[in-house]
């Protein structure tokens, strides 16, 4: 396992980081889309996830490692109930599992043990990537040049929380909750307005132009191939703050509560920009919730509201091709047209 | 002359520095991108960069049809129908951990295979999930990509020459005497040992970085190949610390070429209307030869200068026209070879079925279906046929078999070949435009694609090929030239070209040509109506033989007869349409070329 660059010293790419640890606090959020120009870190950011999110429990043995206060209840894996005695405890890391190009299906979804079946002559399954992915993170880099078809099914398998197997006479059914991240760069194609839809959240990465943060990335960055260990060590203590705060705002998110003027707000804001169906409104919701628990703040402002609209609106914007202003500008234009007006109120 | 023929061999010197730079560190400095037909002067260049590669890394070629399975690994299918149970064998790129690989006819790399290779040098490891078998083996490797296009738009995939430090052009060079002082083994021995430990002033990383940033290079990669390079250079020179002249080499072995603007300058030339030169004329006759009296200059200016005096003359010329560099140079690389027609498309899964011809087992779920029977199956024929002795070790029947499905692709990719001559030129262009970019709109949808090709003047060229990006359309549409002759049979041959080209591929093409019909110059380049009339209907012909659907939009202000005699010729739709606007070209095209 190559060692992992340290996401605290990751420079810059604000939103991208902000979206990937609301993801991590409220997995309902849905996916996060990466896309932008190559050479930007979206890869080395997503994965450096790894490093940084809190261990968790998981029964010892489990090929689902599920959590031990739920227990396991998919057939032919352990099935150890929920308080059992003979359920061992172990602590492991946040799967963060990527997923090659160049899987083919029965990798991904799981399929009939080959081995079992031909030395054995059992039939019995073997989990695939979704399930390694349980509890955790699928990361797709280059989503944009994957199979529509798997596409589509990761993102069902996400939104259900579930992966339903029948094939080769096999009927399984086994939990696959996991928060999907996609990544791309737009100049190699595109991905479909309907899948697009229904990732969670989507932000667009860009060089930043100014030379300190470009010397500061190159810095880190050289100073991590030099002495990797080293550089990660250096790092360990931010890391662990920032997976601490995590953890808190795990806690915290139940305590938030959901005001009727704050829906209010979430739909107004959708009706303004005319995003289509209410998935833009929930995760924008959702988002804003996560946000503010992160922060440790007690409610949901319209100043968490201003900073998850653009990366949850950003591509449910109904789209037209020949516009030459990006999804970007039109959100920031409306956005700040919207709260532009609340701030003049609430002053006077 | 002569300054050529230095130039010429200052460059051929830059590509052994920067072979034997590649040469102490493949795996971190990427790769290099060869740009070269092959030829004696690639061949000495290869074979010099490979004699300069450690004795023992290994060098693994990467055929350009290679499947997943030998390029990740996969199911040894001999071996494990002989051993009965799975056996995988290991696949190019983990077998060329600590060495090179080589991608001959880069630019013709699947976006597939480009992605693999590109996530094995991201994570230096193979991330194989394929068939039951899950391994991440290491994947160390430095690539050399060999650039072959021979068209100025035929470049290796941008997502590959980003991951390498080097991107050298051989075309048109002679093979010169290289420095043996430099690259003797030992020195190559002892960089390979301490050039990792070499120093690096913050004052050359902030000149490096400055420079990337003057000369608008976005991607993070480009500054941290520079300071390996530059240290792999202060090591072969016996140094502990990178110094000026380090930076200055690296600023044009690595930066130059990922330049995608010149940095201003007090006396910046005006930018030149005319198109960038064909590469064989002026090809080495640009760079300016200030560098000596910026000597003195502060070391981002010496940077700066040299990555700049280093830009490759097409490049310079198209960025002080205006165009983005990135645009013309590193675009996607062509697809790869012709599939079998019959068994074209992605694969469905697959079904249950007797193997008859023209279809494929798909052995994996053959074996698949046949696996859970086997305790079973061997019990029974041991019974059976316990004298005969020998069972096989994995008893198939024919009830087994699986037939691999494909899902044949139907998208269509339009080609709009536009007549871009004389004066009416502009108008009919802009009409063109906006029906591209409305098709392009439809097409985003339903994941069709456009191509664009405009004739005017002595030929054709291709100005948009096959894309569903719109970003990339855009950029190439904003370029779009106009006037001169009407080469209209140049323009149906190239069309035709390119619909050969996409059928390879797998799509189904469709032509589109928005002309007047008039002929003005023939296929030689020469001018006269009547050859040039000829030739038109030589090629229109050609067009309805090859069995392409096409659309011949007359955009003259009078329908004329002889647009409807070409596209009778070419057994195309005619519509006359002497105003088009987009919406109706647009339509136009829908209804005649059918959605299926």
């Amino acid at each position: 396992m190559p060692i992992l660059f340290p996401f605290s010293a990751i420079v810059g790419q604000d939103e991208m980081k902000i979206a990937l640890l609301i993801a991590a606090v409220d997995q309902s959020v849905g996916g996060v889309l990466v896309f932008g120009d190559r050479g930007t870190g979206k890869s080395t950011t997503v994965r450096s996830l790894a490093g940084l999110l809190p261990e968790i429990d998981a029964l010892d043995g489990c090929r689902y490692h599920s959590d031990p206060k739920a227990g396991c209840a998919v057939p032919g894996c352990c099935g150890i109930v929920a308080g059992s005695r003979k359920a061992k405890v172990v602590r492991t890391p946040v799967p963060v599992v990527d997923l090659p190009l160049g899987a083919t299906e029965d990798r991904v979804v799981g399929a009939l043990d080959l081995e079992r079946a031909l030395t054995q002559g059992e039939k019995s399954f073997e989990p695939g990537l979704l399930a390694r992915a349980h509890r955790g993170f699928l990361y797709i880099d280059e989503v944009n040049l994957l199979e529509d078809h798997l596409v589509d099914l990761l993102l069902d398998v996400a939104a259900s929380g579930e992966n339903v197997v029948e094939r080769e006479g096999l009927s399984i059914r086994h939990p696959a909750k996991f928060v999907l991240i996609g990544s791309g760069n737009p100049e190699e194609g595109e991905l479909r307005p309907q899948l697009l839809d229904r990732f969670g959240l989507s932000v667009e990465v860009k060089t930043p132009q100014d030379l300190k943060t470009r010397v500061e990335i190159v810095r880190n960055r050289d100073a991590f191939e030099r002495n990797p260990a080293g550089f990660v060590a250096e790092w360990a203590g931010r890391d662990r703050e920032l997976g601490q705060q995590i953890a808190t705002a795990k806690k915290h998110l139940p305590s938030l509560e959901t005001t009727d003027a704050l829906l209010e707000r979430v739909a107004r804001l959708c009706l303004t920009l005319g995003t289509d169906g209410l998935r833009g409104e929930l995760t924008l919701l959702r988002a804003a919730r996560s946000l503010a628990a992160l922060e440790g703040s007690r409610t949901i402002t319209d100043v968490h509201l201003r900073r998850v609209a653009p990366m949850a609106l950003r591509h449910r914007l109904r789209r037209n091709p020949l516009d030459d202003a990006g999804s970007t500008v039109r959100v920031e234009r409306a956005l700040a047209e919207f709260f532009g007006d609340l701030a003049g109120r609430r002053t006077g | 002359m002569t300054s050529e023929s230095s130039q010429a061999s200052a460059l051929w010197s830059d590509a052994m520095l920067a072979a034997a730079v590649f040469a102490v560190a493949p795996s971190r400095l990427g790769g290099v991108v060869v740009r070269a037909r092959s030829g004696p002067v690639r061949d000495q260049w290869m074979a010099l960069a490979l004699s300069l590669l450690a004795p023992d890394a290994p060098q693994r070629r990467i055929p350009l049809n290679v499947g997943d399975d030998r390029l990740l690994g996969g199911l040894d299918l001999a071996a494990t129908l002989k051993s009965g149970r799975p056996v995988f064998e290991t696949g190019i790129l983990a077998l060329a951990h600590g060495g090179v690989v080589i991608i001959p006819s880069a630019e013709r790399l699947e976006a597939r295979v480009a992605a693999h290779i590109t996530g094995a040098i991201d994570r230096r490891d193979v991330a194989m999930e394929r068939e039951g078998f899950t391994a991440r083996p290491p994947a160390e490797f430095g690539m050399i990509a060999l650039d072959e296009g021979t068209e100025p738009d035929e470049h290796v995939s941008p997502v590959l020459a980003d991951r390498a430090a080097f991107y050298i052009d051989l075309e048109g060079l002679a093979a010169g005497p290289h420095n043996h002082s430099l690259w003797a083994g030992t020195a190559l021995d002892s960089a390979r040992e301490r050039w990792r430990t070499v120093n690096v002033p913050d004052s050359i990383v902030d000149a490096l970085v400055g420079a990337t940033l003057a000369l608008g290079i976005d991607s993070a990669r480009a500054p941290l190949f520079a300071l390996d390079a530059a240290r792999v250079l202060a090591a072969l020179d016996d140094r502990h610390a990178v110094d000026a002249g380090d930076a200055e080499i690296v600023a044009r072995l690595v930066l130059s070429s990922r330049a995608t603007r010149v940095p201003a300058e007090p006396d910046a030339q005006q930018p030149e209307a005319d198109p960038p030169p064909p590469p064989d004329e002026q090809q080495f006759e640009e760079p300016a030869n200030d560098s000596t009296e910026m000597r003195d200059g502060p070391l981002e200016d010496r940077v700066l200068a040299a990555a700049k005096a280093a830009i490759p003359a097409d490049v310079l010329a198209a960025l002080v026209a205006g165009q983005k560099a990135l645009t013309n140079r590193r675009l996607s690389g062509k697809s790869g070879a012709a599939k079998p027609a019959k068994l074209r498309g992605r694969p469905t899964g697959a079904r249950k079925g007797p193997i008859g011809r023209g279809q494929r087992i798909n052995v994996v779920e053959t074996l698949r279906a046949a696996a859970p029977w086997q305790t079973l199956r061997r019990r029974e024929a041991s019974s059976n046929a316990g004298k005969t002795g020998g069972t096989p070790r994995v008893l198939v029947r024919s009830d087994d078999f699986r037939v691999a499905r494909f899902k044949a692709r139907s998208e269509t990719t339009t080609i709009f070949a536009v007549d871009a001559s004389g004066s009416a030129a502009l108008h009919r262009l802009a009409e063109a435009k906006g029906a591209v970019e409305l098709l392009l709109a439809e097409c985003y949808v339903r994941r069709d694609s456009v191509a664009m090709l405009a004739f005017r003047g002595r030929g054709a060229e291709v100005l948009l090929p096959p894309t569903r990006s719109l970003v990339r359309a855009k950029r190439c549409l904003a370029a779009l030239p106009g006037g001169g002759g009407t080469p209209l049979a140049a323009g149906i041959d190239a069309a035709v070209l390119l619909a050969e080209a996409i059928a390879r591929k797998g799509p189904n093409p469709a032509i589109v040509f928005l002309t007047d019909g008039k002929a003005n110059v023939a296929r030689d380049g020469t001018g006269g109506r009547g050859p040039a009339e000829r030739d038109a209907i030589a090629s229109a012909t050609a067009l309805k033989v090859r069995g392409f659907k096409a659309v011949l939009i007359d955009v003259s202000p009078s329908p004329q007869v002889q647009a409807e005699t070409l596209a009778r010729a070419m057994g195309a739709i005619y519509l006359p349409l002497p105003f088009a606007s987009s919406a109706v070209v647009s339509r136009a095209v829908q209804s005649a070329i059918g959605r299926d």
